[in-house]
C-alpha cells in the first residue's frame, strides 16, 4: 500500500518536474526573442540619433569621401514613391476585397485568388523586382521612379486586399439587408453601407501595406535604382531611403555608414509608427 | 388623364433610372472583379516573364544550370547550385532555430503568460515582424556578427567541433559573416511570423477539451502537449511552411550577412551565398546576355521553390480552419 503510494508520488514528482522544464524554457524563448527586439531598438536609437541632425533633412547624398550630406533626395524620393504607390494599390485592393467579400462567397475565381493572395503576400519581393525590371526598365531602357512606386505597388495590393475582405466580412448581414430593403442597388450598399461600415478596419489595411512597403530595399534595387542628386523627376533614377541605406552601410566612408544608421532609424520608426496607429484603428473599430 | 400621364410619368422614369442603376451596378461588379483578377493576371506574368527571360541561359546549360556548381562571369559559365544550396541551407539553418523558440513563444502567450501582460507582449512580438529586414541586415552586420565571431563561432568549434563528422560543420576561421550567421539572423526575422500563425491556431483549441484535461489532473505541459499541439498540428506545420516561405525569398538580411562567395565550402563559418544575394549583388552590374539571363533563371528557381512551399503551407492552414469551422 505504502508502496504504491510512493510510486504515485514519484510519478507525480516526475511529471511535475517535466512541467517545470517545460514552462521554463517556454518562458526563456519569450525572454530570447525580447531580448533581440530590445537589443536592435536600443542600438537602433544609440547609433541613428547620433547621426541625426538637421542637415540630414536638408542636404542632399554626399559624393565619395566628401564629408557632411544629409538624406534629403533620399527622403523625398521615398516619399514620392510610397505616396504613388499608396494611391493606385487602395483603390485596386479596396474593389477586390469588396469582390471577394461581397460577390465571390464561393465562387471558384474567388477562391482561387483568395489562395494567390495569401501566396504573393509571402512572395519574394526580389523576384517581383524582377518581373518589373523585365516589364518597364527593360523596355524604358532606363531605371525610374515610376518603375520603383509600381514594384511596391504590387506587393501592397495583396496586403489591403486581404485586410480588406476580412473587415467587410464582419460587418453584420442585416446592415446590408437593410440598405437592399431601402431599395440600394448593390453598388450603393457595398461603397456607401459596408465599406463604411468597416472604415477603420479598412484604414488599417492601407497603413500595414504602407509600413510593408516603406521598408522595401530589395524590389527597388533593380527598378529605382538611386540617384545622388536632388530629383523630384518620377520619370528617372530616383533616390531612395532603402537602396541608400544599403549602399551607404556597405562603404568604407565613416560618414556614409553614419548617415545609413540614421536612415535606419527613420525608416524604423516611421513603420513601427504606421503599425501602431493600424493598431489604434483597429481598437477604435473592436469599441465601436 | 391628368392623373394617368403623371403615374405614366414615374413608371417611365422608374424604369429608366433601374436601367441606369442596373447599368452602375454592372460596372461596378465589372471594375472589382477585374481588381481581384489583377492578383491573378500578375502572378501569371511573372512567371511567364521569368521563363522568358531565363530562356536563354536553359537553353545553353540545360536543365543542368540547376545541378551546376559554376559560376565563372568571365568565362560566361552558370550553374545554380551554390546559390540553390545557401538558400536551402540558411533557410534550413533558421528553421531549426526559430521553430522550437516560436513553440515556446506562443505556448507562453496562450497558456502561461499572466492574462495582463497577454496584449502588450503580444504588441512586442508583432514589432519584431514589422522591422525592415534591411534593418535586420545592418545589425546582423555591424553588431551580431563580432560578437558572433568573439564569442559563439570558437565556442562552437571548441565543443561542437571536436565531433567526429559534425565537427567539419563548425571548423575553420571564425570570421563572423557566413552561413550560420545568415541562418541565426534569419531565424530571428521568421519567428515573429511562426510564433504568431502558432499563437493564433493555439487560440482556437475548444476551452472545454483544455479544462476537461486539466479536470483529470494533467499539467499545463501535459496539455499543451496531449490536447493542444494534436489538434492544431497541420496549423502548425502550416505556419512553420509560411515561415520558411519567408526565409528562402529574404534578400536584405541575408545579402549582408552571408558573405557572398561564388562557393560551397563544407563549414557553416564559411561565406556562401543564396539565390536573393546573389540577385542583389550581381543583377545590376549584368551585361545582358547570358549572366543577365543566368540570374532570371535563379529567379525562377526561387519563385517556384517559394511559390511551393507557401502553397503547402497555405493548404494545411485551410485544412485547419475547416476544423475550427465544423467544431464551432
Amino acid at each position: 500500500m505504502s508502496d504504491a503510494l510512493s510510486i504515485k508520488k514519484s510519478i507525480l514528482a516526475k511529471r511535475k518536474s517535466i512541467n517545470g522544464i517545460a514552462l521554463t524554457l517556454c518562458m526563456l524563448a519569450m525572454i530570447i526573442g525580447m531580448f533581440f527586439l530590445l537589443w536592435i531598438l536600443s542600438v537602433l536609437f544609440i547609433k541613428g540619433f547620433s547621426s541625426i541632425s538637421w542637415a540630414m533633412f536638408t542636404a542632399s547624398t554626399p559624393a565619395p569621401g566628401t564629408a557632411g550630406g544629409g538624406l534629403q533626395n533620399a527622403i523625398i524620393g521615398s516619399l514620392l514613391m510610397v505616396g504613388s504607390c499608396t494611391l493606385v494599390s487602395t483603390p485596386i485592393g479596396l474593389m477586390a476585397g469588396i469582390y471577394l467579400s461581397e460577390y465571390g462567397d464561393k465562387s471558384r475565381i474567388a477562391s482561387i485568388t483568395r489562395f494567390v493572395t495569401d501566396i504573393m503576400l509571402s512572395a519574394p519581393s526580389i523576384v517581383i523586382g524582377l518581373f518589373v525590371y523585365a516589364l518597364v526598365v527593360a523596355q524604358a531602357q532606363h531605371f525610374s521612379g515610376w518603375a520603383g512606386s509600381m514594384a511596391l505597388t504590387l506587393i501592397a495590393i495583396p496586403v489591403v486586399v486581404r485586410t480588406t475582405e476580412n473587415m467587410l466580412r464582419l460587418v453584420p448581414g442585416s446592415l446590408r439587408e437593410a440598405g437592399y430593403a431601402l431599395g440600394a442597388p448593390k453598388w450603393k450598399v457595398s461603397l456607401m453601407i459596408v465599406l463604411r461600415a468597416a472604415k477603420s478596419g479598412v484604414m488599417t489595411g492601407v497603413l500595414l501595406a504602407l509600413a510593408r512597403v516603406s521598408g522595401e530595399t530589395a524590389p527597388l534595387l533593380f527598378t529605382a535604382l538611386s540617384n545622388q542628386f536632388y530629383s523630384v523627376n518620377m520619370n528617372a533614377p530616383l533616390a531612395n531611403l532603402p537602396v541608400v541605406i544599403f549602399q551607404f552601410a556597405m562603404s568604407p566612408y565613416d560618414n556614409w555608414v553614419g548617415l545609413a544608421w540614421g536612415g535606419a532609424l527613420l525608416i524604423t520608426l516611421g513603420v513601427l509608427s504606421l503599425n501602431i496607429l493600424a493598431r489604434v484603428f483597429l481598437r477604435e473599430k473592436n469599441k465601436g | 388623364m391628368n392623373t394617368m400621364s403623371s403615374i405614366q410619368k414615374t413608371t417611365i422614369r422608374n424604369e429608366s433610372k433601374s436601367k441606369v442603376q442596373r447599368f452602375q451596378d454592372g460596372l461596378f461588379l465589372v471594375l472589382s472583379q477585374f481588381s481581384a483578377l489583377f492578383v491573378l493576371i500578375v502572378l501569371l506574368g511573372i512567371i511567364i516573364s521569368l521563363i522568358i527571360n531565363a530562356m536563354p541561359a536553359l537553353k545553353e546549360f540545360g536543365l543542368g544550370f540547376f545541378v551546376s556548381s559554376d559560376w565563372d562571369i568571365n568565362k560566361q559559365k552558370f550553374g545554380g547550385l551554390i546559390s540553390i544550396y545557401g538558400t536551402l541551407v540558411s533557410s534550413f539553418i533558421a528553421l531549426v532555430i526559430a521553430t522550437p523558440l516560436s513553440f515556446g513563444i506562443a505556448l507562453f502567450l496562450t497558456e502561461i503568460c499572466p492574462i495582463s501582460l497577454r496584449r502588450p507582449l503580444g504588441i512586442a512580438v508583432e514589432l519584431l515582424a514589422a522591422v525592415p529586414s534591411i534593418i535586420y541586415g545592418m545589425f546582423g552586420l555591424f553588431i551580431f556578427a563580432p560578437v558572433f565571431a568573439d564569442h559563439i563561432e570558437p565556442a562552437l568549434s571548441g565543443t561542437l567541433g571536436k565531433i567526429p563528422y559534425i565537427g567539419t560543420l563548425f571548423s575553420g576561421a571564425p570570421n563572423g559573416i557566413g552561413m550560420l550567421c545568415a541562418g541565426l539572423i534569419l531565424a530571428l526575422m521568421i519567428l515573429p511570423f511562426i510564433a504568431a500563425v502558432m499563437r493564433d491556431v493555439f487560440e482556437i483549441v475548444p476551452p472545454m477539451l483544455k479544462e476537461s484535461a486539466y479536470g483529470l489532473g494533467c499539467t499545463t505541459w501535459e496539455v499543451a502537449r496531449y490536447i493542444v499541439l494534436p489538434y492544431t498540428k497541420a496549423g502548425v506545420v502550416g505556419g512553420i511552411m509560411l515561415g520558411l516561405g519567408r526565409a528562402l525569398g529574404e534578400t536584405m538580411a541575408v545579402t549582408f550577412v552571408i558573405g557572398n562567395a561564388q562557393r560551397i565550402l563544407p563549414s557553416l563559418f564559411a561565406p556562401g551565398s543564396s539565390i536573393a544575394s546573389t540577385l542583389a549583388n550581381q543583377f545590376g552590374e549584368a551585361e545582358p546576355g547570358l549572366h543577365f539571363s543566368s540570374l532570371f533563371a535563379l529567379g525562377l528557381a526561387l519563385f517556384v521553390i517559394t511559390v511551393t512551399i507557401l502553397s503547402l503551407a497555405k493548404f494545411m492552414l485551410i485544412q485547419m480552419e475547416k476544423k475550427q469551422g465544423s467544431k464551432s
